[in-house]
């Protein structure tokens, strides 16, 4: 086989059969295309560049370039107060501001050693699975987008909103919360909240059946994601991958579970993991079922939490909370399941300032997007754009 | 079979009701020896589209979809946001004019006004009513068929000339799947064809009357009509750029295809360029199979209402509900699917619709042949 390149004919592949017989093929392989999606794109979720070089609808290569928007997370850490650092974990994940902000409360309690007050453990696991039922409604809405379905993502965003106003009755803000403190919470819960939070999951039900219904069941969301961006277990291990994702891969793996914090070991929810009968083991449709089957996860711990709370006679949100928070010296990583997957904090401490010495925040976008070049290579342009919305990055938190 | 006979509404002034006494007057109509009347039969197809396109394309559809998606809608120019089209336009008409540079000026310029006079030219063999047609072709639906392939050449130098990359994508994405997508639309309307035996507009539409109104329209003519009809919904749908097969202006992947580029008055002509060819194929799959100008109503006994509802004016009122229905049904389709993949639609086209259009057109002639 020899390769020749004639003029105007491309790349032509000359093939001796015989020695009478000569077969000329004329590679159907083209010159590729370098293609740059985003940073302002409408599926890249954000300020994310993919740079691929395209065959056609093929893509052979996708390469991620991320940084749009860094703001310095952890430098700023390493120049203020403990405290002061709750409200920069909120513009972290935007999405799911609750549930960072307990990821980094859980982190320092364990560098101080506090003992936390029962309600307020409940609180905190009443705002994060609202949080996180908030922010897979996003992430289905959105991804029903990215596949042309346009009207599940404002279902989803209608239920959301109401989702919001709940947090915001309780935390007053509807996105940035800084309502998770260090020990305790910025204030109690509104005297009706578990009562609104009731009547919201009833509410809420048989809209997520209806959700099932429109876009998770329909027949061509089936065909645009199952099969497509399959991740073997054991590369998303490697990979370090976690939360939906890897879960999405067939892994059983659950914070929540795993290395329990709060009150999670005392309420009943199960880890849904795709068993292969609906979706190809580790594909876009098992992440998304993931994400789906969470939210009713998600629904019943708050229940629980409501029945299982103590009274509010005597609570005082703020008793734990330490007046001048100064670690003795020493290092802590604290995790938690975020909706994305696993947010840790590694906090070092040298026992005599009142900052961090270093604050790192171990990203699960930014892990989980770190998969985006295997995952993208030989894809169609289509599925790419799938594949991206099945990770479900939030770049807020991929950059920090 | 009498027209004039059951036109209840003729409006004396109008002379008369036979075949296309309207348009005929119109293209006599020529003071000073200047073809003013023909100018003014083709204005009126533009005149409709214009109205149809701001009122029931762009506020119809924005109204419906947020009635879709639980949400309002526009609300605040005017009552009820009825005025938000005019605004719309008012803001595309002082919008600039960008002819990016490095854009192929010429394609740039001329793709939206091929494209919209690809569409527009089909308007030609409509029949608004049975008093009025463009032009009565004797191969009026082949005409139809045939013109709509312009819109490609319009689309291809639209995506060529942006000198996009994702324009590029946009058109040959669409000109892969307007052609493909025209063969099974003419096998099933061949189909309809071959049930009237003509390819003439007019007489496709008489041969449905009768005064069980609906039961002689094509569609129930026949037990395999539904198969061509529902063919050629699919296959219009993706003629005209629909959703789910809007691959060519996918926004999530292609930002919006191969008008990514353009802006002011000539995005506006794409916009009314797509409006214009939904009213085309809806129009023309309620002419061929659900008997366009002709009255769904039967007479039932005293209550002659088949007779009572049909005439020339009620002509153009059917036609264009009938129009509008399958317009709905695009939009309800459009805001409750996801979209396919380019490959699925392919396959889609060759792989079921050929094949069942195929099928079909066989069992059509059987029937015509031997049954009817």
């Amino acid at each position: 086989m020899q390769e020749l390149d004639i003029a105007g004919l491309g790349s032509v592949r000359v093939t001796r059969k015989s020695d009478n017989v000569v077969v000329l093929e004329k590679d159907l392989a083209t010159e590729q295309m370098l293609l740059a999606m985003g940073p302002q794109h409408p599926s890249t979720h954000g300020v994310l560049k993919l740079e691929c070089l395209t065959d056609g609808e093929v893509i052979t290569e996708a390469e991620p370039y991320l940084g749009y928007l860094h703001r310095c997370f952890e430098k700023y850490c390493e120049n203020i107060d403990y405290p002061a650092i709750v409200p920069y974990t909120d513009r972290m994940d935007y999405l799911s501001g609750m549930n960072s902000e307990f990821a980094y409360a859980i982190a320092v309690e364990k560098l101080l050693d506090v003992e936390i007050p029962r309600r307020v453990e409940f609180i905190r696991v009443i705002v994060a699975e609202l949080n996180r039922i908030a922010s897979h409604l996003v992430a289905i809405g959105t991804y029903g987008i990215d596949l042309g379905a346009f009207t599940p993502f404002l279902f989803c965003f209608r239920d959301r909103e109401h989702i919001l106003s709940l947090l915001e009755w309780a935390s007053g803000a509807r996105m940035l919360y800084n309502y998770i403190w260090i020990g305790g919470l910025s204030q109690d819960i509104p005297a009706d909240f578990n009562k609104r939070v009731k009547e919201f999951v009833d509410y809420f039900k048989p809209q997520v059946v209806e959700l099932y219904k429109l876009l998770t069941e329909n027949e061509i969301f089936v065909k645009r994601t199952k099969g497509i961006g399959i991740m073997p277990a054991d590369v998303a291990i490697n990979y370090g991958w976690s939360g939906p994702m890897l879960r999405g891969s067939g892994v059983k793996w659950d914070i929540r579970r795993n290395d329990p914090y709060s009150v999670y070991p005392e309420l009943d929810f199960i880890v849904p993991v795709p068993d292969g009968r609906f979706s190809d083991v580790g594909d876009c449709l098992s992440r998304h079922l993931v994400r789906a089957l969470e939210i009713d996860e998600s629904l019943k711990i708050i229940e629980q939490c409501i029945d299982k709370m103590p009274g509010s006679q005597g609570f005082n949100p703020k008793a734990a909370i330490p007046k001048r928070i100064r670690p003795k010296a020493g290092e802590v990583y604290g995790r938690a399941e975020n909706p994305r997957g696993e947010l840790g904090f590694y906090i070092q401490s040298d026992g005599k300032s009142t900052k961090p010495l270093r604050c790192k925040a171990r990203s699960s976008c930014f892990v989980n997007l770190s998969a985006m070049k295997d995952l993208s290579k030989g894809q169609l342009l289509p599925d790419l754009v799938a594949i991206i919305g099945s990770i479900d990055i939030v770049l807020g938190e991929v950059d920090r | 079979m009498n027209l004039t006979a059951l036109s209840h509404f003729s409006i004396p002034f109008l002379m008369g009701n036979s075949l296309n006494a309207w348009s005929e007057a119109l293209v006599g109509f020529a003071p000073m020896g200047l073809p003013l009347g023909l100018v003014i039969l083709a204005a009126i197809p533009l005149v409709f589209i214009a109205v149809y396109a701001l009122t029931y394309g762009v506020y119809g559809e924005r109204k419906i979809s947020a009635f879709m998606q639980d949400r309002l809608g526009p609300m605040e120019v005017g009552k009820w946001g009825i005025l938000q089209t005019l605004a719309d336009i008012l803001k595309l008409l002082q919008k600039e004019d960008i002819v990016t540079s490095s854009a192929d000026k010429f394609l740039f310029v001329i793709g939206p006004g091929v494209l919209f006079v690809g569409s527009f030219l089909a308007y030609a063999v409509l029949p608004f009513s049975s008093a009025f047609i463009g032009a009565n072709l004797n191969v009026g639906l082949f005409f139809a068929i045939g013109i709509v392939s312009i819109e490609v050449v319009g689309i291809l130098a639209a995506g060529w000339g942006s000198n996009n990359k994702w324009s590029l994508y946009g058109s040959v994405r669409s000109v892969a799947q307007i052609v493909s997508y025209e063969i099974p639309a003419a096998i099933a309307l061949l189909c309809g064809a071959m049930m009237a035996g003509t390819l003439d507009m007019q007489k496709i539409n008489i041969l449905q009357s009768g005064s069980w109104g609906f039961a002689h329209f094509f569609l129930f003519q026949s037990p395999i009509a539904w198969l061509p009809f529902l063919i050629y919904f699919i296959a219009s749908l993706a003629e005209v750029n629909r959703a789910p097969f809007d691959i060519p202006e996918a926004e999530s992947e292609l930002v919006a295809g191969y008008f990514t580029e353009y802006s002011g008055m000539k995005f506006a002509f794409i916009f009314l360029a797509e409006y214009a060819s939904m009213f085309m194929v809806s129009a023309i799959i309620s002419i061929v199979f659900l008997g366009g100008w002709n009255s769904p109503l039967p007479n039932i006994g005293y209550f002659s209402l088949n007779d009572m509802t049909n005439g020339p004016v009620w002509g153009v009122f059917w036609i264009i509900t009938k129009g509008f229905f399958f317009i709905f049904v695009q939009m309800w389709l459009r805001w409750t699917l996801p979209r396919l993949r380019v490959d699925q639609l392919m396959y889609l086209c060759w792989k079921v619709l050929t094949p069942f259009a195929f099928v079909s057109f066989v069992l059509t002639a059987i029937w015509e042949i031997y049954v009817r």
